[in-house]
């Protein structure tokens, strides 16, 4: 090679290799992941009130409307009933509810549950690993639409009406 | 561009000063001057040569050393604004909110403040500009060092022993004169030399005697050791390298280590010990009593838990590896990561015992203790009695909406709807019972009387783990090596040789230290008749003169 290119090149390739450093520099973040749509969601297994293992994966080929609440979160006990309302006939359109509260006492739950009447399964999540670390789920409520590739499409983090939660459902309804 | 050849024969690249070889100027401004700057050998700096394409454009700035100078005050400057008012890490405000950081900032130190924080100094070693700043930094040192190491070291290791007149001549020492005979003190100078642990090359009536070449390297070294650490500090980007985090947790509860992910603390026990007058020595007495407790020990009992190979996020499916009391500056360690104990909270309500009263007789039918993180359904206390657990309200706000409701799930104000089951009323008397409070539909003839609670404790831990630290240390050790290398060490250089008839000449130079520089000199003139050479720097003759190449 011609000593002016290898010059050029060597410099070039050292100037390559230094701004890479100063933008890993800037992009690079100490932050916790936060999901963002179009992640792949990722897959848990929690128990559900009656000891049985539920894991997201299970549900694979149909879309999850993945609900995170508490039972003391005045607008998750709002748009419940509406969830609860619409879940059945989803189930049959190949869209499932799976609702995760954030580490409370079977006791609340199963109350809330009784009160509720809620059909679809409800996970306690006691470790809070899923929600705080897998999902980093911060206000309450939030609901997760994973669509039937486990591909999350959309992140609600505010209290929803009845048609939203229908839209929403619908929006993942695997054809 | 065209090489420059010399008169003797070799070939230097373009931008040469002094021949690699024989030291003859090549450029007219060094035929004219009396004395060559002999910083880098005269060699060709490459960021002096090329200009053309932007590569090398970007190449020569960052070459410069006055751009470099620049860049470190820039950096200095900007480190030492960032050090007048608290950074955004330290000041306490909750959340994330920027109008309550603005705020912070106006309020404590006025306008200043608010243009500290407006023009982002509030948290600058994190900020774009600063981190660029950095990046040039790093950037100069790399370039500015490489464009003068090669060139160096390929005129040192290409050097002749026999110089040119005309290079000697322009050395700042310099003599020449008649001896009487030259090839005895060309050898007697050598062996004084050699005993002066000079490395000596004696050729065609010449002598090169060297010392300390290795000094020159110092402060190249010391940039690669510079480099290291900013190669470390850049790797705590990379996840798995650097965790800095924080948590809380209950005693009784199971959480996900912030930051190592796949492993779970259990939070068993919380405690504060305080010097006891029994337990200390006799002499601390007096200061405890005059100053009431004093602690001396944080501890967290914690178990440690890892999550088996392949399971996911939420199973239960954990393995248990080891118990451990964190006591301050003893963490709990595993796989590199350390958990600090730094904080605690008290007084969170962890349980609340109850006794059920019959109102007339006032006589305790029995006790029962509720767990006010998981609550149960029914509480028998046998006899036909039992109390049924209707509603629980964990930190209890009042009526919302005709309902009674709580407003965390932290229980800081319990309230309890219970159904109690005597033998006088099988189906139950309800009772809303909340602190300082209860509330009958119509009068009952049992109450649940509040006996005791039990408080429970939180432990504030720290998560660190940082794989940089080692290299972290090497830079500085590199670093620390270059320094001392490029200080303790001069590297000195004479020439002697002999010129036409029976003349004889002799040139010295050091990048340090000239003063023992001509004590050597002195020596070798002891033993062999040589010519006397001037300074032509010491105007008034025997002054120490020990600034030479500063880096």
């Amino acid at each position: 090679m011609d000593k002016k290119k290898k010059r050029l090149f060597i410099r070039g390739a050292i100037l390559l290799v230094l701004a890479a450093a100063i933008v890993f520099a800037l992009t690079s973040k100490k932050e916790t992941k936060v999901l963002a749509v179009g992640d792949k969601a990722p897959n848990f297994e929690l128990q559900d009130m009656n000891g049985k293992k539920v894991k997201l994966s299970d549900y694979e080929g149909q879309g999850v409307f993945l609900n995170f609440w508490g039972t003391w979160c005045p607008p998750c006990k709002k748009e419940m009933p509406y969830i609860e309302k619409h879940s059945k006939e989803f189930t049959n359109k190949g869209v499932q509810v799976l609702s995760v509260n954030i580490g409370e006492s079977e006791f609340k739950v199963n109350t809330f549950i009784n009160q509720y009447g809620l059909t679809f399964p409800v996970l306690i999540d006691k470790n809070k690993s899923v929600s705080r670390n897998s999902y980093n789920v911060v206000p309450l409520p939030t609901t997760m639409l994973i669509d039937k590739n486990g591909v999350i499409k959309q992140i609600v983090t505010r209290e929803m009406s009845e048609a939203e939660i229908v839209s929403l459902m619908e929006s993942i309804q695997p054809e | 561009m065209s090489k420059i050849k010399c008169q003797c024969g070799h070939e230097n690249p373009f931008g040469t000063v002094l021949c690699e070889k024989c030291g003859r100027p090549l450029t007219d401004e060094a035929k004219k001057s009396e004395m060559v700057d002999m910083r880098y050998e005269g060699s060709a700096r490459r960021s002096q040569t090329y200009k053309k394409s932007v590569i090398d454009k970007v190449w020569n700035f960052f070459s410069s050393v006055k751009i470099g100078v620049s860049i470190i005050i820039a950096v200095l400057a900007t480190s030492a604004i960032g050090t007048i008012f608290p950074q955004k890490f330290y000041v306490p405000v909750s959340g994330n909110d920027p109008s309550e950081y603005l705020e912070y900032y106006e309020r404590l130190y006025g306008t200043v403040g608010k243009l500290y924080y407006q023009l982002g100094f509030y948290d600058m070693y994190n900020s774009w500009w600063f981190k660029i700043l950095i990046g040039m930094l790093g950037t100069s040192i790399i370039i500015a060092s490489l464009d003068r190491v090669i060139p160096l070291y390929k005129s040192l290791t290409k050097q002749r022993t026999k110089r040119h007149p005309s290079f000697m001549k322009r050395q700042r020492i310099y003599g020449e004169s008649k001896v009487s005979d030259s090839d005895e003190s060309l050898k007697n100078a050598e062996k004084a030399l050699k005993d002066l642990h000079y490395k000596v090359k004696v050729e065609d009536g010449a002598i090169l005697a060297e010392k300390n070449r290795f000094g020159r390297w110092g402060p190249y070294v010391n940039h690669t050791g510079l480099i290291i650490f900013l190669l470390g500090v850049l790797m705590r980007g990379i996840p798995g390298f650097y965790v800095d985090e924080t948590m809380w947790i209950r005693e009784g509860e199971t959480r996900e280590i912030p930051g190592a992910p796949g492993y779970l603390l259990e939070n068993v026990d919380f405690s504060v010990e305080t010097y006891s007058k029994d337990k200390a020595d006799e002499v601390f007495g007096e200061a405890l009593d005059k100053n009431g407790a004093i602690v001396s020990e944080f501890k967290s009992d914690v178990k440690l838990y890892k999550e088996k190979e392949g399971s996911l996020p939420g199973s239960s499916d954990v393995e248990f590896m080891k118990e451990y009391p964190i006591v301050v500056n003893k963490p709990l360690k595993f796989d590199g990561y350390s958990i600090f104990q730094m904080d605690y909270k008290t007084g969170e309500l962890k349980t609340m015992t109850f006794s059920l009263m019959n109102k007339k007789t006032e006589q305790s039918v029995g006790e029962f203790t509720i767990d006010l993180n998981d609550p149960a359904n029914d509480y028998d206390l046998g006899n036909g009695t039992s109390i049924e657990l209707m509603e629980y309200y964990a930190d209890y706000d009042g009526i919302v909406d005709g309902q009674p409701s709580s407003k965390s799930p932290i229980p800081n104000n319990p309230a309890f709807i219970f159904n109690m089951k005597t033998p006088e009323h099988p189906d139950g008397e309800k009772s809303f019972v909340a602190i300082r409070q209860t509330l009958e539909v119509e009068p009952n003839d049992y109450e649940a009387k509040f006996l005791s609670a039990e408080t429970r404790d939180a432990s504030g831990l720290t998560i660190r783990k940082d794989k940089t630290l080692y290299i972290l240390l090497l830079g500085g050790i590199v670093f620390m090596i270059g320094v001392i290398q490029g200080s303790y060490w001069q590297h000195r250089r004479i020439w002697i040789q002999k010129g036409s008839d029976s003349e004889m000449l002799i040139a010295a130079h050091t990048n340090k230290n000239w003063y023992t520089l001509k004590k050597d000199l002195d020596k070798v003139k002891e033993v062999a008749t040589l010519p006397t050479y001037t300074d032509k720097q010491d105007k008034e003759a025997v002054i120490d003169t020990t600034e030479g190449e500063t880096k």
